[in-house]
C-alpha cells in the first residue's frame, strides 16, 4: 500500500522530531517524577495520619486509586507537551518544511498520533506502576494492596492509558487551536478547572453533567471506588477516549483546509 | 517544468494572486520578480500546496503537488518565512525530512558538505546565523536532490559573502540543467543569474520571457542618434511612425523605429549623423517601467531616466 509506505515514512520523521528536542526529555521526565513523588508524598502523609483516622475511614481507604492519585498533576505535563508537538510547528514555522515533505496532511497528523500516543504510553504506565509500588510499599504498614488484587492490575494499567490519553487530548487541542497559550488554556480548563465548576451547579445536574467530563470518565479506569456517582469502566473508557480523538478529528478536519 | 492556470488567491477583499497563468520552463534559471506584495510568496505556497488557491490550479511536472509520494525527491524549496525549529540541531532537522522521504541518512551529510555546514552539523539551528539559517535551508531543499527547486527570496537579508554564496550556487544549479524558480524584488540579481523572467505587480503577470526580451520590451531601450540636422531628421523619422524626443545636447532619442530603419533614412535623405547606437534599458530601469503602477505602497518617486551614456544594458 502506497499510503502505508509515506506513513510509516512519516512514523520515523516524527521520531526523530520528538526525541531531537531536549524539552520532550524534560516533560517525559516531570511527568514520571510528579506521578512517583505526589504518590510517595500522599501515601506516607496517609501513613503518618493514620491512627488519627476515623475507623470508617479506614475501612473505606482504597490503596490502589489513592497511590494513583499524583496523575491529577502529572497529567497536566503530558496534556502539555502533548500540545507542544504540534503548536511549536506553528509558532516555528516548521509546518510549512513538514507539509512540504508530506503534502497529505491527514497522514502526518496520524503519524504524530502514533508516535505520541506510544511514548506517552510507555512513560505513562512507567508513572503508574512505579507509583503504584512505590505508594503500596509506604503504605504497607497500614493497609496495602497488591497488583495480584481484584482489579489492581487493570487500574495500574488504566492511570498509564489515561496520561497518554490526555497527551494525545492536548495534541488535538494543538491541532485546532494552533497557538500555544491558547491550547494549553483549553486544556487546563477542560481537566481541572471545569469539574470544580459543575460541581456548582445544583444537584443532580451537577453529578449527571460531571460524570461525562474527561478527567472524571477517565478515572473510572484507575478508581476502584468513588465517592461520587460515576459511569462503569467501560463506558468510561469510551466517553474519555472520545475527547483525544474527537479533537483530533476536529483538528484533522482543519488542517485539510486551512492554509500553512 | 512548473504551470500555473488562472492562480487566484484572495484574502478577504484584497486579491493577492490574480488569474496567473505562467510556465516555467525546464533546465532552466527562472526569476519571479515582483516588488513587495506583488504575490510572489504566496504564488509559490500555492505551488507548493501549502496554501489552496481561491481558483485555478498550480503544477508540477504535470501533476498537483499533492499528488507526488515523497515530493522531495522531485522538488526542492526554501521559503521566505524561516521554517526550521530552533531547539534542534541542524543535523537534526535535516534527519526528520530525510527521514519522511525516505531518503538515506548519508545524504545529509552530503547536503551538509554542500553547503559547508558540515562543522556545525551538531549546534542548535536557534543559534544560527541568518546566513547559516538560509544555507540550512538550502541543505534541506536539496536533500533529496531534486531536479526542480522553488526559492524564495534566498539571498534576502544576507551580508554579501552569503549573497556571492547563494549567487554561485544558483550558477552551479543552472549548470547542472536543474530547473530553478528563484523569486526576488533585486533586479541586479537576476541580471546575473536568471536565463528567463516572469514579472508580476499586485498578483497580476506583467511580462515573461528571456532575459533579453523583458529588457527590449521596456520603452526605456531606444536608438540614439546625434546630428546636426534635428529638425529635418525629426520630422522625417515623424513621418515613419516614429517616437523622438530631443535632449540637450542635439541628441535625438528614438523609439518604435528600427535602427537599420533610421539609417537607412538618413542616407536616403542625406542627413548627416554622427552617432548612431543602441540604448538597452537596464533590467532596473525595465522592471521598474513595467511594475510602476502595480507597487502596493505608491510613492511619488519615479523610475530613474535613461543614462545619457551608453549603456551595455546590465547584461554581461
Amino acid at each position: 500500500m502506497e499510503s502505508t509506505i509515506v506513513l510509516w515514512a512519516n512514523v520515523r520523521a516524527e521520531w526523530v522530531k520528538l526525541r531531537s528536542v531536549r524539552s520532550t526529555l524534560w516533560a517525559l521526565a516531570i511527568t514520571i517524577g510528579i506521578t512517583v513523588g505526589l504518590s510517595a508524598l500522599f501515601c506516607s502523609t496517609r501513613v503518618a495520619r493514620w491512627d488519627r483516622m476515623g475507623r470508617g475511614a479506614q475501612l473505606i481507604f482504597e490503596p490502589i486509586g489513592f497511590s494513583l492519585n499524583g496523575i491529577f498533576l502529572s497529567q497536566l505535563a503530558i496534556g502539555v507537551l502533548g500540545v507542544l508537538v504540534m503548536t511549536s510547528e506553528f509558532a516555528t514555522g516548521q509546518i510549512r518544511a513538514t507539509f512540504a515533505a508530506t503534502p497529505t496532511r491527514g497522514t502526518v497528523l496520524l503519524a504524530k498520533m502514533k508516535v505520541f500516543f506510544l511514548a506517552s504510553l510507555v512513560v505513562g504506565e512507567i508513572s503508574s506502576f512505579a507509583a503504584f509500588f512505590i505508594g503500596q510499599a509506604i503504605l504497607s504498614s497500614k493497609s496495602s494492596a497488591s497488583i495480584t488484587d481484584p482489579g489492581a492490575l487493570r487500574a495500574v494499567l488504566g492511570g498509564g492509558l489515561y496520561l497518554a490519553g490526555i497527551g494525545i487530548f492536548g495534541l488535538g487541542l494543538g491541532v485546532i487551536l494552533r497557538r500555544t497559550a491558547g491550547a494549553i488554556a483549553v486544556l487546563v480548563a477542560s481537566v481541572m478547572i471545569l469539574p470544580q465548576l459543575v460541581e456548582l451547579l445544583p444537584s443532580p445536574w451537577n453529578d449527571d453533567i460531571s460524570k461525562y467530563l474527561p478527567s472524571p470518565a477517565g478515572q473510572t479506569m484507575f478508581h476502584i471506588t468513588s465517592a461520587r456517582p460515576s459511569l462503569s469502566t467501560g463506558v468510561g473508557l469510551l466517553v474519555f477516549l472520545a475527547y483525544p480523538l474527537g479533537a483530533c478529528l476536529i483538528g484533522w478536519v482543519l488542517l485539510r483546509t486551512r492554509d500553512a | 517544468m512548473i504551470e500555473t492556470t488562472e492562480l487566484t488567491k484572495r484574502y478577504g477583499d484584497k486579491l493577492a494572486v490574480d488569474h496567473l497563468t505562467m510556465s516555467i520552463p525546464s533546465g532552466q534559471v527562472t526569476g519571479f520578480l515582483g516588488p513587495n506584495g506583488a504575490g510572489k510568496s504566496t504564488t509559490m505556497r500555492m505551488i507548493l500546496d501549502l496554501d489552496s488557491p481561491t481558483s485555478g490550479s498550480a503544477k508540477v511536472n504535470g501533476r498537483r503537488y499533492r499528488d507526488i509520494r515523497f515530493p522531495l525527491h522531485e522538488v526542492g524549496s526554501l521559503l521566505e518565512a524561516k521554517s526550521i525549529h530552533p531547539a534542534r540541531t541542524a543535523r537534526g532537522h535535516l534527519q526528520w525530512l530525510a527521514d519522511s522521504n525516505r531518503i538515506p541518512r548519508k545524504r545529509v551529510d552530503e547536503v551538509l558538505e554542500l553547503v559547508g555546514l558540515s562543522a556545525v552539523a551538531k549546534k542548535r539551528a536557534g543559534g544560527f546565523s541568518l546566513g547559516m539559517g538560509q544555507r540550512l535551508g538550502i541543505a534541506a531543499a536539496m536533500l533529496g536532490d531534486p531536479q526542480t527547486l522553488l526559492l524564495d527570496e534566498p539571498v534576502n537579508g544576507l551580508d554579501p559573502e552569503g549573497i556571492v554564496w547563494v549567487r554561485s550556487f544558483l550558477r552551479s544549479l543552472a549548470a547542472e540543467g536543474r530547473t530553478v524558480l528563484v523569486s526576488s524584488h533585486l533586479m541586479s540579481e537576476m541580471a546575473l543569474t536568471a536565463d528567463h523572467l516572469i514579472v508580476i505587480g499586485a498578483g497580476r503577470l506583467i511580462s515573461q520571457g528571456s532575459v533579453a526580451d523583458v529588457v527590449a520590451g521596456s520603452s526605456s531601450s531606444h536608438v540614439l542618434v546625434r546630428t546636426p540636422d534635428v529638425s529635418q531628421l525629426t520630422s522625417i523619422l515623424t513621418a515613419e511612425g516614429a517616437e523622438v524626443s530631443t535632449d540637450v545636447d542635439h541628441a535625438l532619442r528614438i523609439r518604435k523605429v528600427s535602427i537599420e530603419r533610421i539609417g537607412q533614412l538618413a542616407a536616403d535623405n542625406a542627413v548627416v549623423l554622427h552617432e548612431l547606437s543602441p540604448q538597452a534599458a537596464s533590467l532596473e530601469q525595465a522592471f521598474m517601467e513595467l511594475t510602476r503602477d502595480s507597487g502596493e505602497y505608491q510613492t511619488e518617486l519615479k523610475a530613474p531616466p535613461p543614462p545619457s551614456t551608453t549603456s551595455d544594458g546590465g547584461l554581461n
